[in-house]
């Protein structure tokens, strides 16, 4: 076998892992000159996935971007995924995604082949999302990035944000958890390669059918779960949605072999600054192993939606989700302001 | 014998894998001491510790340096932990209790409130707490302010038993804005609680 360079050993973090904090984020963004526009119906103030721009009466333009270094050492797949977790903000919004750029950082160590392959997994992902790539922008420099920058419609009477979840409403996850602790144990070479094949196959479905699904019921609100984890992308909802979120710690969804590496060490830097960000909002009300709680704050890459509805649309829902996507999850509830932002049970 | 490794400089997760390969040649007794830059490795470290039955302590000795003694314990330290962890929760798994009227029993209302009132005091008294307290219908006004109970099923709370009342239930009775203990919850999770029940009582 040809001896290759380690997409992830030119990585200093994994995935979503790389996202700065929350908290650092909102600081350093605080106080710029920006034009108000009454079309611009959502923006950086909402600290949403993206921003939507309404267009004409009945069409809103989609505007996202993500990208991160590798999460993993196969090129096609680290693209696939990256192209995925970058569309993921369109449908999260309810939206379609149509074009998009590619955003490629090649380090000077990697072969050409190997680009290749990293941009071959982005237009799959792409080509499956319905969406075209038409460009982008390509430098070299010392850790590789790829992502994608994307446009979406959306109807703009069907926008939904992160900030719409309203008291009795119940919310579902659709993918499970612990991606960002099982990254890093492949980082330490102590996962195997069953349980990671079945993680970065996840990492690079798209979040296309539970938007699909999700359009179809009466959503209030909806956001995916990424480099902020369960409970930092929670707090968001709670705080733009002026409701207390209840999170059901045994009904959460999530991979078992991560609650092993989180008890082991193995959590990821990105689980700490989520912790910090959220945990003054976060209340819990049982015993909670702090591996689970670990797995909780875990920030994921391309994880899934996390969707807000009223109940009696919400049991038709998951039933139809679970038939696409056997692993989606009702993981708790919405009720109006209480004592804290979010309450684990 | 005493050993010390150097991990600053190292991104998560090196440090607990050098640690890791480290302790794998101590033997019980030896100290294993990591050095490492972030306050993350830290934390790690002493997860990966715990995990193992090992007893570690972290000390920050500089701006970007901390230093994170392992003591290395014979193999039959880690059972231990969760001897402590069980005996921490007194709550009884899959215990519910049902509280739907805010009177125990049929007969005379005034003595019905005193015999409720008297049976959740007598439930926090219990060595076993149950896991979920659900309050619907007329037990709905339970958790409310005003309620005679109130204090009592705060404290079944802090102790970490889940207080629930129906929201439906809150609203017919005009009460939403009242509850002062507890989450509000749908029949979604009433049902889903019951059916997940190893045991319900109802007074």
């Amino acid at each position: 076998m040809e001896t290759q360079v380690k997409l992830t050993k030119l990585a200093a973090c994994a995935g979503c892992g790389a996202k700065m904090g929350a908290g650092t984020l909102a600081k350093m963004l605080d106080g710029f000159k920006t034009h108000a526009d009454p079309r611009l119906v959502v923006g950086y103030d909402k600290s949403d996935d993206a921003s939507v721009y309404v267009l004409s009466e009945d069409l809103a333009l989609i505007q996202t971007t993500d990208f991160f270094p590798p999460i993993v050492d196969d090129p096609y797949l680290y693209g696939k995924i990256a192209a995925t977790n970058a569309l993921s903000d369109v449908y999260a919004m309810g939206g379609e995604p149509k074009l998009a750029l590619n955003i490629l950082c090649a380090a000077e160590s990697m072969e050409d082949k190997t680009i290749r392959e990293i941009l071959r997994g982005g237009y799959d992902a792409a080509y499956d999302a319905g969406a075209i790539i038409t460009g982008g922008h390509t430098i070299k420099g010392a850790e590789p990035i790829y992502g994608l920058a994307v446009s979406g419609f959306v109807r703009p009477d069907k926008v939904l944000t992160n900030s719409g979840a309203k008291p009795g409403d119940v919310l579902l996850l659709t993918k499970p958890l612990g991606v960002g602790i099982l990254t890093t144990a492949a980082k330490a070479e102590m996962a195997n390669g069953a349980v990671m094949n079945r993680i970065y196959q996840q990492m690079a479905t798209l979040n296309k059918a539970a938007r699909d699904i999700m359009v179809r019921y009466p959503v209030h609100s909806c956001t995916d779960i990424t480099g902020f984890g369960l409970l930092g992308h929670s707090y968001e909802m709670a705080q733009g949605s002026g409701c207390t979120i209840h999170i059901q710690a045994d009904q959460v969804p999530y991979h078992p072999e991560a609650l092993e590496f989180a008890d082991m060490g193995l959590v990821p830097a990105g689980a700490y600054r989520n912790r910090e960000y959220a945990q003054p909002g976060v209340k819990v009300r049982r015993q909670i192993p702090l591996a689970l709680e670990d797995i909780f704050y875990d920030p994921q890459t391309s994880g899934g939606l996390l969707i807000a509805l009223p109940e009696e649309a919400a049991g038709a829902c998951l039933a139809e989700l679970q038939q696409q996507i056997p692993r989606a999850a009702r993981i708790g509830y919405v009720t109006g302001l209480q004592d804290t932002a979010i309450k684990l049970e | 014998m005493e050993q010390t490794i150097d991990c600053r400089g190292m991104a998560c997760p090196l440090p607990v894998v050098n640690a890791k390969k480290a302790s794998e040649e101590l033997a019980a007794g030896d100290v294993l001491t990591v050095l490492v830059d972030n306050e993350v490795a830290v934390q790690n470290l002493q997860r990966f510790a715990s995990h193992k039955g090992y007893v570690s302590t972290g000390e920050k000795k500089g701006e970007t340096e901390y230093a994170v003694q392992i003591t290395i314990t014979g193999a039959e330290a880690a059972p231990k932990e969760e001897e402590i962890a069980c005996h921490q929760d007194t709550r009884r798994k899959g215990m519910l209790v049902v509280l739907s009227a805010s009177t125990m029993g049929t007969g005379d209302p005034k003595l019905g409130a005193a015999l409720m009132k008297a049976f959740v005091f007598a439930l926090t008294k219990q060595d076993q707490l149950p896991d979920t307290v659900l309050c619907y219908n007329g037990g709905a006004s339970l958790t409310c302010e005003g309620s005679e109970v109130l204090e009592d099923l705060k404290l079944l709370e802090s102790e970490g038993v889940t207080i629930l009342t129906c929201g439906t239930c809150l609203d017919f009775y005009g009460l939403r804005d009242n509850v002062a203990v507890g989450g509000v919850t749908n029949m979604y999770e009433i049902v889903e609680r019951m059916e997940a029940a190893g045991q319900i009582i109802r007074p």
